[in-house]
């Protein structure tokens, strides 16, 4: 039900309120604190957690993936491919190793199955580029990596 | 008329061309920071210092921009539309006096002011009407529902502002007895009330509270700023008149928009706040220098330009600061603010005056 609100003649005639108002825009305009953050010198504060670029961890400069395909199975974009290969030791790894940065969604689910602890998030979130790349294993190689 | 009048003639029009021309980027870059700091924000504040370039940057983009004409307007108007709002935006400034003037003897007066017409403050309301037809011009050979909705609240407000606006003048015009903007302004020097040391000059607004209030009002909803611009209304019809204008034509209808302002707050400053009468310490200061002769005039015309300078600043300012206090109206809340309440209140303004002459109260 609408409710008429009883004003007073002063808040009816408006000068007064409109006056009150531009108070206040006048007061946020010179004391208030500015949220703007200048991006380039400064920067947000991110959680630890934050899910960035990806990058597979590697011991003694060897990855740590098994290419086991838990992750390109578990990932909801589906946007990593894997080749796997063996190496002449019998042990199997990644030949390609390549994630479609333009469709995963970083849910970090391949994260949470990767039972080698090899595929990570960083906390890397600069990641504008000007061609379509996808992330080949060279470049998720390098250790960007936080945890 | 001397050569020194011709050539001081030609040189203020230039000078005050060129200051329309700059009028639309400075306000547009006061306009984005001012925003953006009442919001909490810093607004553009890279390109040169305090962003100052950031205006200029944008000029050089609108000029450089396409220039698109959509396929289903009507080429012409949709071309002349632009200039048809300019043009009265440039002229409607030439009658306001941004300073006295100055006897150089032999009969020849400097008058710092572009065109002294005997119809003064007339010359300014007819031009500035003009400007609607750029606007209706413009919504309508868009050949777009939202441009044309546009420019339809546009005739309509400017129609019923206009009528309040040119009563509530008719007080200011009483009391002055003179519609000739250099008489007005130069009537305001008098003192109106005495209280001890402080002299409360017969300015405008002292006289006048209420025709203040409603010619500042139609001011403001003449030249479409908030919170009456619903012919651009973003939120409801997109931009209303200028959708379909891209590059170079709509920084030139913006740059339109920004001299209406500039003419209104001249307006502003010369009926109601003595135009070029020195504001507060400058008079004092101009007293206590005690020049003689030649030095004296120009020092006292750069006191007052500077004082008519600070004025219409304010009044600039006040625009922004308004635009971004104030909520839009709904379009009925906007005739009727109009017709019910403008209409009457600036009739019952000019009663109290014609009451107040005739005992000899003002
Ligand atoms: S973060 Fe999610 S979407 Fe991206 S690769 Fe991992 S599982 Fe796929
Ligand atoms: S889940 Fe881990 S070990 Fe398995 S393929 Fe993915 S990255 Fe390699």
């Amino acid at each position: 039900m609408l409710v008429k609100q009883k004003k007073s003649i002063l808040s009816e005639l408006y000068v007064l309120e409109i006056f009150k108002g531009l108070c206040i825009t006048m007061k946020n305009m010179l004391f208030a604190k500015k949220v703007t953050i200048q991006y380039p010198e400064e920067r947000r504060k991110y959680s630890e957690r934050f899910r960035g670029q990806h990058y597979i961890k590697a011991t003694n400069g060897v990855e740590n993936c098994t290419a086991c395909m838990l992750c390109p199975t578990v990932c909801p974009a589906e946007c990593i491919h894997i080749e796997a290969g063996e190496r002449p030791d019998k042990e199997k790894y990644p030949v390609k190793f390549e994630i479609d940065a333009l469709r995963c969604c970083f849910c970090g689910m391949c994260e949470e199955a990767c039972p080698k602890d090899a595929i990570k998030l960083s906390n890397i979130y600069e990641m504008s580029m000007t061609r379509r790349e996808v992330w080949d294993k060279d470049f998720l190689l390098e250790q960007r990596g936080n945890k | 008329m001397s050569l020194f009048q011709i050539i001081f003639m030609i040189g203020q029009i230039l000078i005050l061309t060129l200051i329309l021309i700059h009028n639309a980027p400075i306000m547009a870059w006061v306009e984005r920071r001012g925003a953006a700091l009442m919001q909490n924000r810093l607004g553009p504040n890279r390109i040169g210092p305090l962003g100052l370039f950031q205006s200029a940057a944008d000029g050089i983009k609108f000029i450089f921009k396409e220039d698109q004409i959509p396929g289903h307007v009507s080429k012409f108007y949709y071309v002349l539309a632009p200039l048809v709002s300019l043009v009265p935006s440039f002229l409607t400034f030439a009658v306001i006096p941004y300073g006295s003037q100055i006897d150089l003897g032999g009969g020849q007066i400097l008058k710092f002011q572009i065109a002294d017409l005997n119809v003064g403050i007339l010359f300014t309301l007819a031009i500035a009407s003009l400007g609607v037809y750029g606007i209706i011009m413009s919504g309508w050979a868009s050949n777009s529902k939202y441009a044309m909705m546009g420019s339809l609240r546009s005739s309509s407000q400017m129609i019923s502002y206009e009528l309040s606006m040119g009563l509530s003048l008719v007080g200011i015009l009483m009391v002055f007895s003179s519609v000739k903007l250099g008489d007005i302004a130069a009537a305001q020097g008098q003192t109106l009330l005495q209280l001890g040391p402080i002299a409360l000059p017969k300015w405008g607004i002292f006289i006048q509270p209420l025709g203040f209030l409603i010619f500042m009002t139609s001011v403001f909803a003449e030249t479409n700023r908030l919170p009456f611009d619903l012919p651009e209304g973003e939120s409801e019809i997109v931009a209303g008149y200028h959708l379909e204008y891209g590059s170079m034509k709509f920084a030139i209808l913006q740059m339109a928009e920004y001299n209406n302002m500039l003419t209104g707050s001249g307006l502003l400053a010369t009926l109601y706040f003595g135009g070029w009468q020195m504001l507060f310490p400058l008079g004092q200061i101009y007293s206590h220098l005690a020049l003689s002769g030649m030095t004296a005039d120009w020092v006292r015309v750069a006191f007052e330009i500077g004082s008519f300078t600070v004025k219409v600043l304010f009044f600039m300012w006040f625009f922004v600061w308004v635009r971004w206090t104030l909520p839009r109206f709904r379009y009925d809340q906007l005739m009727d603010l109009g017709w019910k309440v403008m209409l009457p209140l600036s009739l019952v303004n000019l009663f109290i005056t014609a009451v107040m002459i005739s005992y000899g109260v003002i």
